[in-house]
């Protein structure tokens, strides 16, 4: 029997890719490797679950078992792999081998951890998976207030679901405004207007410290000397991609695993996607890239070879409460903000020297222009 | 009328709704949406959708 291709992960990269092959190349082995229980689930769900009332066993779409069938491919879970070894076109896992044909390397990246001093580490919560997820959500039942530490897209993303689902939510982060860098000032503070009006408290500019059990809940600490009572902590600080077992195995790494067009590494026969892959300096941890990635590399991996593009790669930002979609201006282009509108209602456009859209971030009613105004963006990768 | 979720990204279509901002009328069942509709959200098309309940 030939080798069989490999793919490490099921989560959205793993399984879409499959999917995608499958599509191409219904006879090839398939084999899928998976630290956790396998489950497919859409990972965006993660951060609308509390307003839904969904717990992570209600967002499962299948079983491993399911999959394995549907995708005609043997599923390992809670296996975990511990080397690759390019020369002879294998893995291990511990003292096993496992031979392929070709490697796809889709594990995704891990929650940043902060320091904090104090005696309630235990408390602090990261939220990257479905398994994260019924971990925190155990954790929550029957507790009231939740600080997030992190103003970015998924920290803004949790405040509005724990606000919608009955938590009282207060956010620090060492920022002046929400997502800096991803979104240009007026459209933040209208989706910090937003959040305000369920409820959530900012604290921005101040950094978490210390973080201690103070009788039935915990006492959070700030850097300027704000205190917080609080249950639970979410830090939602920022993903690294998981990039140690390829730096062992001699792939090039940088921020992500070091891809080409074709997805490939600096090895042949040898693959990354998703959210451990930075695609030609790219990491974008966002679905659409992925799947355009799965796609390309389900045509490279059924013997026809293919460089994956990307469009104008728009992101749609779950804060129900002051709806926001934004396509931050590519890298090495720069431009001049225009802001017009008020209120929650923010149209914030960015133009090149002669006059092109290169960016925008949209807020409440504005949103709806997304369609037209995508029409004139520039592709990330042409 | 029903309501369809892309299985990649969680978007609910809403027949009832339609899509009016992308030129897809409220009422317009999911098997007239154009065969090249893609998800907004996260750039799949019509067959990863699935249908969730019927309302």
């Amino acid at each position: 029997m030939s080798e069989p291709v490999v793919i490490v992960g099921t989560g959205l990269a793993g399984y879409n890719l499959a999917k995608e092959f499958r599509k191409l190349d219904g006879d090839s082995p398939l084999l899928l490797i998976t630290a956790d229980d396998g489950r497919s689930y859409s990972k965006p769900m993660l951060s609308t679950g509390f307003a839904k009332g969904k717990d992570a066993d209600g967002l499962v779409m299948a079983e491993p078992g399911t999959m394995a069938e549907q995708l005609k491919a043997e599923v390992r879970t809670h296996t975990r792999v511990t080397g690759i070894d390019p020369a002879h076109k294998r893995l291990w896992i511990g003292e096993e081998a496992v031979t392929y044909r070709d490697l796809v390397l889709a594990w995704g990246a891990d929650p940043i951890r902060v320091p904090v001093d104090g005696d309630a580490q235990d408390a602090i919560f990261s939220i990257n998976d479905l398994e994260d997820y019924a971990r925190f959500r155990a954790a929550a039942t029957g507790k009231r207030r939740v600080l997030i530490l992190g103003a970015g897209l998924i920290g803004c993303e949790f405040a509005n679901d724990l606000s919608s689902g009955g938590y009282q939510v207060e956010v620090v982060a060492p920022c002046e405004q929400l997502m800096p860098g991803l979104i240009h000032p007026a459209a933040a503070a209208a989706v910090q207007v937003g959040l305000e009006g369920l409820g959530v408290r900012f604290h921005l500019g101040p950094l978490l410290t210390r973080l201690e059990h103070a009788g039935d809940g915990l006492l959070a600490q700030l850097s300027d000397g704000t205190r917080v009572d609080c249950d639970l902590v979410v830090s939602a600080v920022g993903l690294r991609p998981r990039t140690e077992l390829a730096a062992a195995a001699g792939l090039a790494v940088n921020r992500g695993i070091v891809v080409d067009r074709r997805l490939q590494t600096s090895q042949p026969h040898i693959y990354a996607l998703g959210d451990c892959a930075e695609v030609e300096g790219l990491n974008l941890l966002f679905v659409m890239p992925l799947m355009a990635c799965a796609r390309a590399l389900a045509q490279t991996l059924a013997g026809k070879p293919a460089e994956v593009s990307y469009g104008p790669m728009p992101v749609l930002v779950k804060t129900p409460v002051c709806p926001l979609v934004v396509s931050p201006p590519p890298r090495g282009m720069s431009g001049d903000w225009t802001v017009e509108g008020s209120g929650a209602d923010i149209k914030a456009l960015c133009r090149d020297a002669s006059g092109r859209l290169i960016g925008y971030a949209l807020t409440g009613a504005a949103v709806q222009e997304k369609l037209a105004l995508n029409r004139e963006l520039p592709a990330l990768l042409a | 009328m029903k309501k369809w979720q892309c299985v990649v990204c969680g978007l609910i279509y809403d027949e009832r709704l339609g899509w009016p901002e992308e030129g897809i009328a409220a009422g317009t069942a999911w098997e007239d949406v154009p065969e090249d509709w893609v998800c907004p959200d996260c750039g799949v098309g019509k067959s990863d959708f699935e249908m969730i309940e019927i309302a």
